[in-house]
């Protein structure tokens, strides 16, 4: 196949993943985005053997262990259940860091293979693309790696900070940067293996300080990070496909990156810097004296429903953890025989990954027409008559309003206090992610449901 | 002077950095969770890199020490491509309209 039609088909692939985002618009052409997407990847794995032209029997191992990847991609893609969504997402991005290291460590070894030059002897700009690709995406595998065992619970969600690292930090960052002059030098193996192992060092380094509340965030430029990744291998290889999806997947992690922190109100560099909830929280439960709780049961979580004639449900990773989408959507099937209005409110940052709960509420089959956005449904809880809150915490602080003092002061949250009640599902009083009390816990108008989100659930169904 | 093939790609790069940012922003929020699965599958075109190198052994030894790299590429965006797309697949069959008879 000659080069120019391969690389108007390689570009014919990257329109098709622009198409394959775009559809993402809405829920109705979404499908069809996706088989484009298929579309666009089955070309470029076609042109790529019809370039390369060597059917040999190194032919047919690519096939096997295409194949052999692709079983365990579809195999875990059937199993996974939804609520593990984030680590899986996290999972996957940390196998596209790998794979780009792999690739540059190929082409570093035999750049012959891939028209770069002789090995001690490779362009210039090939040189430094490939330092680059190989960098960003070794900081993406061992970053995506720790976010994975953050989010699988095997590693604490707390935060781990210590003296000095913002210095180490920046300087083991300054020192990439002159490894790569040195190595663009020198074109020495030994310094482009240095700058892929302190590359895995710094992807560890920069996501050990980063609690749970902020795996929104973290996630979202994990995804940005795999993309540029990817760009960076593009250029090297001088692909066009690689290029345009590089491109694509790195804007998109970082609208996405930059989506979350709004929603929380900080700023990408408090993010990165990590350190959130470890120590507000001391500060904060000095001058704490016992207030008063008023405290329910299933019984009359049901009987203030049932008198409701709107119902808006809040719900939050707590619904994730106890799997309770499925006994939310029996309650809300229950509400609605009775002609209650209910409606589903979703703060951007609830859950531990953009559109978690969204996917969760799918999945119980929950219309989304049914569920809005915070800017869509904020104003309804003052018309409301029972603000549900099942799993979710911060992001209905009333504080984040009242107290310039609060760490999360300024942040987005819904206004669930303005409802005629607010029925609260928890375990304990024990605070949210971000380290403080709620003071919505407190209000007159706030009946607290102490129990797991989804047996509650369940037993408010029983007695409606 | 004749202009580097550098400066077109770079060209290229720069355009679809655009062209991400206002499709993305087009997404709406309640899809964000495919939209990171669905970018995921895509990214793992670098799987062309992967079998550039893996083909890259002269005729008679399939596995040289650059190419084993590629075939280890091969099986990870192997995984992330079909994994990424099906698991996708199946998110968004999931999200449907209310029953108009409701």
């Amino acid at each position: 196949m000659s080069a120019n039609l391969s690389a108007i088909l390689y570009l014919v692939s990257g329109v098709l993943f622009i198409l394959a985002l775009r559809g993402l618009s809405s829920p109705e052409t979404s499908r069809q985005g996706n088989l484009f997407g298929i579309i666009g990847m089955i070309i470029a794995i076609s042109v790529t053997f019809l370039s390369v032209g060597n059917f040999s029997s190194g032919f047919i191992y690519v096939l096997i262990f295409l194949i052999f990847g692709g079983s365990i991609g579809a195999f875990i893609a059937y199993r996974i259940p939804m609520t593990a969504m984030p680590e899986l997402v996290a999972g996957f991005h940390s196998l596209v860091g790998l794979a780009a290291v792999f690739v540059a460590i190929s082409a570093f070894i035999n750049p012959e293979a891939f028209n770069l030059g002789i090995p001690g002897n490779i362009k210039l700009a090939s040189l430094i693309e490939m330092a680059i690709g190989a960098a960003v995406g070794a900081i993406t595998f061992s970053g995506s790696v720790i976010a994975f065992l953050k989010l699988q619970g095997i590693m604490s969600g707390a935060p781990i900070t210590f003296k000095g690292q913002h210095y180490l930090n920046a300087l083991i960052l300054i020192s990439l940067v002159g490894l790569t002059y040195y190595l663009c030098s020198t074109q020495s193996s030994y310094l482009f293996w240095t700058l892929i192992a302190i590359s895995f060092l710094i992807g560890f380094l920069i996501i050990i300080p980063i609690g749970g509340a902020d795996m929104p965030v973290v996630i979202s430029m994990l995804n940005s990070y795999s993309g540029w990744a990817a760009a960076g291998i593009g250029f090297t290889l001088e692909n066009t496909a690689l290029i345009i999806t590089g491109a694509l997947v790195g804007s998109s992690g970082a609208i996405l990156s930059y989506i979350m922190c709004k929603g929380m109100n900080r700023s990408f560099f408090s993010v990165i810097l990590g350190g959130f909830g470890g120590t507000e929280q001391s500060t904060n439960n000095q001058n704490k004296e016992q207030r008063p709780v008023k405290s329910g049961n299933a019984d009359d979580a049901a009987f203030l429903m049932k008198n409701a004639s709107s119902v808006i449900i809040v719900p939050g990773y707590g619904m994730a953890v106890a799997q309770a989408q499925h006994a939310l959507r029996e309650m809300v099937d229950t509400l609605k025989k009775n002609g209650i209005k209910v409606s589903y409110a979703i703060h951007p940052v609830a859950g531990r990954m953009p559109g978690h709960m969204n996917v969760l509420l799918a999945e119980a089959n929950v219309p989304y027409d049914e569920v809005f956005e915070l800017e869509e449904i904020n104003n309804d809880f003052a018309n409301a008559d029972v603000a549900f809150v099942i799993g979710a915490n911060d992001v209905t602080n009333p504080v984040a309003k009242t107290d310039p003092q609060s760490p999360i002061y300024g942040m987005p949250v819904l206004d669930v206090e303005k409802c005629k009640s607010v029925l609260f599902v928890k375990r304990s009083l024990s605070p949210g992610y971000a380290g403080i009390d709620n003071d919505l816990f407190y209000k007159e108008n706030t009946l607290m449901l102490f129990a797991d989100a989804k047996k509650m659930t369940e037993d408010i169904t029983k007695n409606l | 002077m004749e202009i580097d093939p550098f400066i077109f790609r770079l060209s290229i790069f720069i355009l679809s950095i655009f062209v991400g940012y206002y499709v993305v922003w087009s997404v709406t929020p309640s899809l964000h969770t495919p939209l990171m699965s669905v970018t995921n599958a895509i990214s793992s075109v670098i799987i062309v890199g992967a079998i550039i190198a893996s083909l890259s052994g002269d005729g008679e030894r399939i596995f040289t020490s650059s190419s084993i790299y590629g075939f280890l590429a091969i099986i990870l965006a192997a995984v992330n491509i079909f994994g990424g797309f099906l698991v996708t697949q199946r998110m968004l069959a999931m999200y449907k309209k209310k029953k108009k008879d409701k």
